[in-house]
């Protein structure tokens, strides 16, 4: 019999600890068959993060380091300088990487670091137990915005990657989600480019992929991801806004 | 052996390219800005990597990076930017990340001055960053020992899974001095390369990490590295004693203090007064036993720092009160000269002290 679905190889075969209606599992799943189809899971340094993210190193069969909050731009950097032949992977979640991490992911993005970096945006802080995050939706109501997001008190959710996509760096930035089939098959798409762009060394790929935490939205998981149709998707627009096909920044 | 006068801060540099460190990661702040100049120019046409980073906070993550992958690398600063590295530093400690950090430093607290410190002893020491751990901590007194010491940094680094420490300052970073370059043997195997990250090529995944959250996992990690630290006391402990049998005092400073004191220590001498001297090289692990064995003796001693008093409580600690220690420290700002050292001598040996 022909098997037409399986586990990907680069997936290490383990109960993950994510909550029921997270889209962690359904990213990290994209993700190593990214990983298998470029065939560089022997070659893959991950450079972990801070947050329900730091898992990774128990669900990817890669070597992994782990880095402090937000900070694994500059390790990865560390890495793949060292080892430019390595493949060097990067899974941040949005406070660490468009809060504490802003920096790290700008400057390793504008020095054009041949990284590939997932950036999932789930609107909240999950491991820490649902404080506002620099991506929480205006009105929506954390532990540490008991009000709801209020713009003149914290500013407007940012949209880190139209302002990575602005830097020349940056070889590939786009915006996807995980709450439909349809959807599911883009960011698979946008996930393999981010790939492509270290694998053909033309710099930085980074997909930001827009994701539900119904624990911490209060929500089952239906609603949960409904909720991303219905309020993330209008204020963070779906699409590629970066893809530089040529190495001309090199 | 090559010789020549160099200026500290490009001895350091100097040595790291003799140690085999193609990489190199930092951020500009004087007085230490020699050894990125001068890296920035060797290093690529090494095959090696500078990378000027966007803050202390990230180069100090590229060396843990780069650390992880079993490269030998370094990042250097200056006070300020060595406490914004404390976090990194700390996650290497954890990890067990080797890497070199060297510290020229300048004076604070916050912004400080520019002007030759021992203001960090406590910060260097005592860890640092967060949690329970210590690197190694190598303080040259030379221009010649900042060389020699940034390679013994590398193979303590290598050998300990630890990262260490250069703790000079300003004045030795600035200053120049003959110089012996002399190579080191590399790729010694310390046998325990089977951590390092290199893609898990036919092999298990490797995991660098400080993370341990399973049920007595992280009491046992934090006890693994108190024994590891145990271990690096026994055997990597180091000081330049020059204590003669019939002492009536011993002067005891490390760096650029410990050179002033050095000169006060010999006019002493000619004038014919039996005056010790304890000069620390590695400030963790401190040489308490040496400051033991003049405890029993109970000869006094005069500790010397660049600093309101810092490395006189480890002086105290480790004599318990066998011998009467007295503090003479000068806080950034002003240098004291040999005189003023030798004055205070004169006054213990007197029996003059205030």
């Amino acid at each position: 019999m022909k098997q037409v679905f399986g586990r990907p190889e680069s997936l290490v075969d383990v109960a993950s600890h994510f909550c029921p209606g997270c889209h962690h599992g359904t990213i990290h799943r994209l993700v190593a068959e990214a990983i298998d189809h470029y065939g560089v899971r022997e070659e893959t340094i991950g450079a972990a993060s801070v947050g329900c993210s730091v898992f990774m190193y128990d669900y990817f069969d890669i070597d992994v380091v782990e880095s402090p909050h937000g900070r694994s731009p500059a390790v990865a950097t560390g890495v793949k300088r060292s080892n430019p032949e390595k493949f060097v992977l990067l899974y941040q979640g949005d406070g660490d990487l468009a809060a504490i991490g802003t920096a790290e992911i700008i400057h390793a993005a504008n020095r054009g670091e041949p990284l590939t970096v997932i950036f999932v945006n789930n609107t909240v802080y999950g491991m820490t137990g649902g404080q506002m995050a620099p991506t929480t939706m205006l009105g929506q109501r954390t532990t540490t915005s008991p009000y709801g997001r209020e713009f003149s008190q914290d500013g407007y959710p940012i949209k880190i990657t139209e302002m990575l996509a602005q830097l020349e760096g940056v070889a590939y930035a786009a915006r996807v989600a995980v709450d439909t089939p349809a959807h599911l098959a883009k960011a698979k798409k946008a996930i393999f480019a981010a790939f492509e762009a270290q694998v053909e060394k033309r710099g930085m790929g980074m997909v930001e992929i827009l994701s539900s935490c119904p624990t911490n939205w209060g929500m089952n998981a239906i609603e949960a991801n409904k909720r991303i149709e219905t309020e993330m998707i209008p204020y963070f627009p779906l699409g590629v806004f970066k893809e530089r096909k040529g190495s001309d920044f090199f | 052996m090559t010789k020549s006068f160099e200026k500290g801060n490009v001895a350091i540099a100097k040595a790291a390219v003799s140690a085999g460190c193609l990489y190199y990661f930092g951020y500009p702040i004087t007085p230490q800005s020699d050894i990125p100049e001068y890296l920035s120019g060797v290093l690529p046409g090494l095959g090696g990597q500078f990378v000027q980073a966007e803050s202390e906070v990230a180069s100090i993550n590229m060396l843990l990076g780069a650390g992880s992958t079993g490269k030998r690398a370094m990042t250097s600063s200056s006070s300020p930017g060595i406490s914004l590295k404390q976090e990194g530093i700390s996650y290497m400690a954890g990890s067990e990340i080797p890497g070199v950090i060297v510290n020229i430093q300048r004076s604070g607290p916050g912004l400080g001055g520019i002007s030759a410190s021992q203001g960090d002893y406590f910060q260097s020491t005592r860890g640092g960053g967060h949690g329970d751990y210590r690197t190694i901590v190598l303080a040259p007194a030379t221009v010649q020992e900042m060389y020699d010491l940034t390679i013994l940094a590398f193979d303590l680094s290598d050998k300990y899974r630890i990262p260490s420490m250069i703790l000079a300052d300003a004045m030795l970073g600035q200053m120049k001095e003959p110089l012996d370059e002399w190579k080191p043997e590399l790729g010694i195997d310390y046998g325990h390369s089977e951590w390092i990250l290199t893609g898990a090529k036919g092999r298990e995944r490797r995991r660098v990490k400080s993370l341990y959250l399973g049920d007595g996992d992280l009491a046992e990690h934090n006890w693994r590295l108190a024994e590891k630290h145990k271990r690096i006391a026994e055997n990597e402990t180091r000081a330049s004693v020059d204590i003669p049998e019939d002492a009536e005092l011993v002067v005891t400073a490390f760096g650029s203090a410990a050179r002033i004191a050095r000169t006060a220590v010999d006019r002493a001498r000619e004038e014919g007064h039996s005056v010790g001297m304890l000069r620390p090289i590695t400030l963790w692990p401190f040489p308490a036993e040496e400051f033991v064995k003049v405890g029993e003796k109970g000869t006094p001693i005069l500790a010397v720092e660049l600093n309101t008093g810092q490395m006189v409580e480890d002086v105290e600690i480790a004599v318990k009160g066998a011998s009467k220690v007295s503090f003479c420290g000068y806080p950034p700002g002003y240098l004291p000269s040999p005189d003023e050292i030798y004055e205070k001598i004169m006054e213990i040996l007197k029996g003059e002290e205030n």
